[in-house]
């Protein structure tokens, strides 16, 4: 909480003169109850997993065979698993990873799928080309797909940029590339029907060049299902993520993901329902917070709310 | 309109191809192998006479033209002899056969297309009808407790996988309350089970509820988002103002004005998933063994099943092609001003 | 789609006319109703010939039987044969070169007729005939002909000697198919036969009503099946898909089923299970081991073309000090009460099983001993470096660990690369998608036999009791390599004159008790080379519900081998 206050406490002491545009984003932003709170769980979720590893000195690939199935206690807060290792040490180092992919994959996703959708939506002759591509990728069988990718692009990217490095850049890009087609389909419709509202053909009247039109009049109106699509996208990468590593396309086994803690917990899911528990609420509460920002962030954009 | 669609019909060919065979490279180039599966006693030289004996070892090009007259010609001859009274002989004209049964891969397909539907079909139907009406009354009354519940369910639906709430689910239904119990469910899907009076109904509903259940959260969670998203845009619009000052009830503002407009993007996420219906969902089919398409799939790509992978996945492809016309036709009947010609 | 109801309200009426008929005339069978099954590996063919898949095996055995079989002691105990043939009944003949099998007599097939010596011809030509991708030809090894000689008679001849005739038409893999149904699906024809693919007629206590591939099977009581009072049950529900937990769940936890095949799960998880009092586990053991192949040639990537070939040996795992310090550093008891519970024993030979063949020799690694093997890799002059990590000469001990992706193994990778650590060898770990792993595709690199890394884990055995073949994969030639297409069974590149001698001799002793010692040193040599390092000897699991009597847990066969004699308790 202690954010928050000192942030509003510094806002109105320094009120610029002029008012500048992301100024008022920001301040429409700030008003924005949801999205607050949203803020600060993710901003708690983020210092969790990169600051936590400083205090908590267990090492979250160390086995403790005689502690394995232990429930929470001092020693372990979140219990161990069946090989005797720290729960809350591996949530920690299983968040850096699932967090790194998932928002870098979306990121990605999202990029490609906004580029692809705003380009054929906007020109009618890139239309054809471009949504056939789309149905080809829809097409694609992902997982021969996957074991193709891994075949060709393992070692090469490991020898490039050292085994972590490598597997980090496969994965972000076998997800990224796998997942951009929705937000393609869905923001070309969009903008499709916006192409035709009056005040995009008055600003092309006046002689506006195309690309001036679609960073301002374009994307800022089909920002509600990019940012939806963002929320939704990180989800599905932190599991996707997961369901890599078991081609073996995915980080070492004994690397500790959210995802592959949640697929491991199952198993024990009527015995120690707590493995499960923790994995399933760090995503879910990610992806909350992450769609509360996301809906803070369309407001603020939007120029109709901030006269309210 | 119909010019636009038959044009894009006409253009639907070249693409399939091109898709088919981008298809087949990927599969072919792809390292499984159908003796992979066999035990490790088994020698090498029996794995390559089996090899041998399902054509695996043939160039690439020849797989894919045999493949492709085979599924573009054979299949539609076999389908239509009784309706032109062809004498089909299949010595001369052979089906698709899969690699793991021996069998020709469209009749497994047609087997399994009726479980897929029930299932997974139907959850699709059901997802969108509860997400719909969700969405609209969320972003109608957009922070109200409605809408903050629906938004914690819809993403707590989305990122806890079907893996997950699919075992939570038969633990507590299936195991915890006892076997004669009204509220037991079956955690096994019963596949040969026939439906033909009110018993077999019956048997029928419960052993669909938990797939359909688990499935459909998801779904709906998916769609309400985007539906809730598009609603709010339009609630912010002039023609809305407009609506209302013209005295218009807030009723025929939303569900007829807003609505229209705002099922652009929703009818993307429709179309969209509808074809992965027909692929099946593969998780969800194994947690309650409803042994649909999805588990076709992924059993034929773990036994490098080459021909039923590619088959399946081309129907896919079609399917996808097809879907995304009928959105594109859509767009234009509900916003007039979209023009495509 | 009407076509499909039609047939399966066709066979459930037909199914209620046989039951009240049965009723009438026998008193026992089919009297059990119901028999459900369930395997989450579901069987996609019921044709063993052309898929050596163990679900496939298993579920035709329900159908279609061999001349003979394994019983759960490992012993042969003959089928449909009259007795099993040995050199001292004249059955075999004395230069071991053929074998005389007869009939029972009076055998029908499902559909009435009589089992002749044709139809066990017609097995063997329908196996060996070119282009048929036979996945049993191994069985018929060595076979040049076989011969009718009296009306329930046939001789199998052997090309050379065959101090185990036991082969052909011995076992699940290779029984018994109806001439008549197969005559048209000789060679490349073999994979248009569709319906007698799905539904072969049989000799065995069941027939199938409906086979829906990789989903379903419906069975029901054969009315010729030999024994008149077998089998009780009148129907059988063979359901394969989901998981080793869901089938384990289905008959244990929830009892909608009788049976669950290969339950690989973790001990608690099936104590747990079994604790619900509705199920009971059973488990055998075979000659399945866990294991660890220790690469005697470098894999390096900077090899290019020539990596992992006998060109380049291992920069540190050609050295015997790190390969025992490797085996020392491991505790197999730890292992097998994590991973397997009671369907594990901790074993230091690669051929464990049957009891004349297994060692005792090399019984020293069942004790974890850290300061040992610690103690050997100093002697041997590897130091600990400033990172925890032994070297010498400026060789580092690091490795890549590799196996299939599986729950258990992922756990004894982290368990082994911490003991490992602790002796001052690092490792990097690594899992493979098993249909990878284990498929033989030339073009990848991460298949089992190119074994692009410095260890891997995987679980071998052998079909029946004779461990020759077995033994045999680790000659010098059956190393993987370019010029064999990466084909081969050793894995590790293991190569040794003397232990290739014993491979020549071993093939031409006949006597038993020579063949047990020779096999016994066999193993004792690789065990003591340590280039192969045991882990688990794995039993069979299968978990059994308490409603459900009779079954016998084989391991040297199919495990519903004996399903004519379950019946229900109530």
């Amino acid at each position: 909480m202690t954010d928050t206050t000192s942030i509003e406490s510094i806002a109105p002491d320094d009120l610029p003169p002029a008012r500048s545009q992301w100024g008022d984003v920001w301040r429409q932003f700030k008003t924005h109850k949801g999205a607050l709170i949203g803020m600060i769980f993710f901003v708690a979720i983020l210092l969790f997993v990169l600051l936590g590893p400083w205090f908590w000195s267990i090492d979250p690939t160390y086995i403790d065979i005689r502690a394995r199935n232990s429930g929470p206690s001092l020693l372990h807060p979140m219990g161990t698993d069946q090989l005797g290792r720290d729960t809350f040490a591996r949530m920690m180092a299983g968040g850096q990873v699932s967090l790194a992919v998932g928002i870098t994959a979306m990121l990605l996703a999202l990029f490609l799928g906004t580029l692809v959708g705003v380009m054929s939506g906007y020109f009618k002759s890139l239309d054809g080309p471009l949504m056939r591509f789309t149905d080809l990728f829809l097409a694609l069988p992902l997982l021969p797909l996957l074991l193709v990718i891994i075949m060709l692009f393992r070692e090469p990217l490991n020898n490039q940029f050292g085994p972590e490095g490598g597997i980090f850049i496969l994965m972000v890009s076998a997800i990224g590339i796998t997942s951009w087609m929705q937000t393609a389909r869905i923001v070309r419709g969009d903008v499709l029907s916006l192409k035709e509202l009056e005040f995009v053909l008055a600003a092309k009247s006046i002689g506006t060049p195309p690309k001036r039109m679609i960073t301002r009049h374009v994307l800022p109106n089909v920002l509600s299902p990019i940012m939806v699509s963002a929320t939704l996208g990180i989800a599905s990468a932190i599991i996707t993520e997961s369901s890599l590593s078991f081609l073996g396309l995915g980080f070492p086994p004994d690397f500790p993901t959210w995802g592959r803690l949640l697929y491991d917990g199952v198993i024990f899911i009527d015995q120690y329902p707590e493995r499960v528990i923790w994995p399933g609420l760090a995503i879910s509460l990610t992806v909350l917070s992450v769609n509360y920002i996301g809906d803070g962030v369309r407001d603020a954009l939007d120029p109709r709310n901030r006269d309210r | 309109m119909l010019n636009y669609t038959i044009r894009r019909l006409l253009l639907a060919i070249p693409t399939l191809l091109f898709i088919s065979l981008i298809i087949f490279l990927i599969i072919a180039l792809s390292p499984g192998d159908p003796t992979a599966s066999l035990p490790l006693s088994v020698p090498a030289e029996v794995r390559e006479q089996i090899r041998e004996a399902l054509g695996f070892n043939e160039p690439i090009y020849i797989r894919y033209l045999l493949w492709l007259k085979t599924f573009v010609i054979n299949e539609p001859m076999y389908y239509l002899q009784d309706v032109f009274g062809w004498e089909y002989d299949k010595s001369i004209n052979p089906r698709v056969i899969s690699w793991q049964t021996r069998s020709p891969v469209m009749d497994t397909i047609v087997q399994r297309v009726p479980q897929t539907l029930w299932v997974v079909g139907m959850s699709y139907v059901v997802g969108i009808l509860i997400a719909v009406p969700i969405g609209i009354i969320s972003a109608y009354k957009q922070y109200s407790i409605f809408d903050q519940i629906g938004t914690f369910i819809s993403m707590v639906g989305f990122s806890v996988p079907t893996f997950f709430t699919g075992v939570l689910l038969i633990v507590v239904f299936s195991v915890m309350i006892p076997n004669d119990s009204f509220f037991w469910l079956p955690s096994i899907y019963d596949t040969t089970l026939v439906v033909e009076d009110w018993d077999s109904f019956w048997k029928q509903v419960r052993q669909m509820i938990m797939p359909v259940f688990v499935l459909s959260l998801f779904n709906a969670a998916q769609i309400s988002r985007y539906m809730r998203a598009s609603v709010l845009d339009n609630l912010r619009q002039d023609y809305v103002r407009t609506a209302r000052s013209k005295g218009l009830s807030e009723k025929i503002v939303v569900l007829v004005h807003v609505l229209r407009n705002s099922l652009i993007p929703v009818i993307t996420v429709i179309a969209l998933g509808v074809p992965q219906v027909f692929g099946g969902a593969i998780i969800t089919e194994q947690v309650f063994k409803v042994n649909g398409l999805g588990q076709l799939l992924i059993l034929a790509i773990q036994d490098g099943d080459a021909p039923t992978v590619q088959t399946l996945t081309f129907i896919f492809a079609v399917l996808i092609v097809l879907f995304n016309l009928v959105a594109d036709v859509l767009y234009g009947i509900m916003d007039p001003r979209i023009r495509y010609d | 789609m009407r076509t499909l109801k039609t047939i399966l309200l066709a066979t459930a009426a037909s199914a209620v006319a046989l039951t009240g008929a049965w009723a009438d005339g026998h008193s026992k069978r089919g009297k059990d109703g119901e028999l459900k099954i369930i395997y989450w590996q579901a069987p996609s063919i019921l044709n063993p010939y052309l898929s050596g898949g163990t679900k496939d095996l298993e579920a035709s055995s329900l159908v279609i039987e061999p001349l003979a079989r394994y019983n759960e002691t490992g012993a042969i105990v003959p089928w449909l044969a009259e007795s099993v043939p040995t050199v001292e009944n004249g059955g075999v003949s004395a230069d071991l070169k053929s074998i005389t099998w007869k009939l029972k007599s009076g055998l029908k097939w499902s559909n009435g007729e009589a089992v002749t010596p044709e139809d066990v011809i017609f097995s063997w030509k329908y196996c060996t005939t070119e282009g048929g991708g036979c996945a049993q030809v191994e069985k018929y090894k060595d076979v040049t002909s076989v011969e009718k000689i009296g009306d329930l008679t046939v001789k199998v001849t052997f090309g050379v000697a065959k101090p185990f005739p036991y082969g052909p038409f011995v076992g699940a893999q290779a029984p018994i198919i109806n001439a008549k149904q197969f005559e048209g699906c000789l060679g490349a024809k073999a994979q248009e036969c569709t319906t007698a693919n799905f539904n072969p007629i049989g000799t065995g206590p069941f027939v199938v009503d409906n086979f829906k591939p990789n989903d379903v099977i419906q069975l029901s009581a054969n009315p010729n099946y030999r024994d008149p009072n077998k089998p009780a049950f009148a129907k059988v529900t063979f359901k394969g898909g989901g998981s080793a937990t869901d089938a384990g769940r289905a008959v244990m936890e929830t009892g909608e089923f009788d049976y669950a095949w290969n339950m690989q799960l973790a001990p608690d998880v099936l104590a747990k299970m079994a604790a619900a009092g509705k199920g009971t586990i059973e488990s055998g053991f075979g000659t399945l081991v866990e294991r660890i192949m220790v690469n005697q040639t470098n894999p390096s990537s900077a090899l290019g073309e020539e990596r992992g070939t006998a060109k380049h040996p291992h920069p540190f795992l050609t050295d015997i000090a790190v390969r025992k310090a490797l085996s020392m550093a491991i505790d197999r008891a730890l292992l097998t009460e994590i991973g397997y519970g009671k369907a594990g024993r901790p074993t230091c030979n690669v051929l464990p099983a049957p009891t004349i063949y297994a060692s005792t020799a090399n019984d020293g690694c069942m004790k974890q001993d850290i300061a040992g093997a610690k103690k050997v890799l100093d002697d041997a002059g590897w130091k600990v470096g400033g990172d925890g990590v032994r070297a010498k000469d400026g060789v580092k001990l690091s490795m890549v660990y590799q196996t299939s992706t599986n729950a258990v193994r992922q756990d004894f990778q982290a368990l082994i690369k911490q003991w490992w650590k602790e002796i001052g060898v690092e490792s990097e770990l690594r899992n493979i998608d098993a249909s990878v792993f284990f498929g033989g595709n030339v073009s990848s690199p991460d298949t089992f036999q190119k074994f692009f890394a410095d260890v891997e884990m995987y679980a071998n055995n052998f079909d029946g009791t004779d461990p020759e073949a077995y033994m045999s994969n680790w000659g010098c030639s059956q190393a993987p390599s370019p010029a064999n297409q990466w084909q081969g069974n050793n894995m590790q590149r293991y190569c040794s004159k003397e232990y290739d001698a014993m491979i020549a001799k071993y093939s031409t002793t006949g006597d038993l008790n020579e063949r047990a010692a020779l096999a016994k040193a066999m193993n004792d040599m690789l065990m003591q080379s340590y280039t192969i390092i045991p882990l688990v000897d794995r039993g069979r699991v299968s978990a059994r519900s308490n409603k459900l009597g009779g079954t016998v847990m084989n391991t040297w066969d199919s495990e519903l081998w004996n399903a004519a004699d379950w019946f229900r308790i109530k």
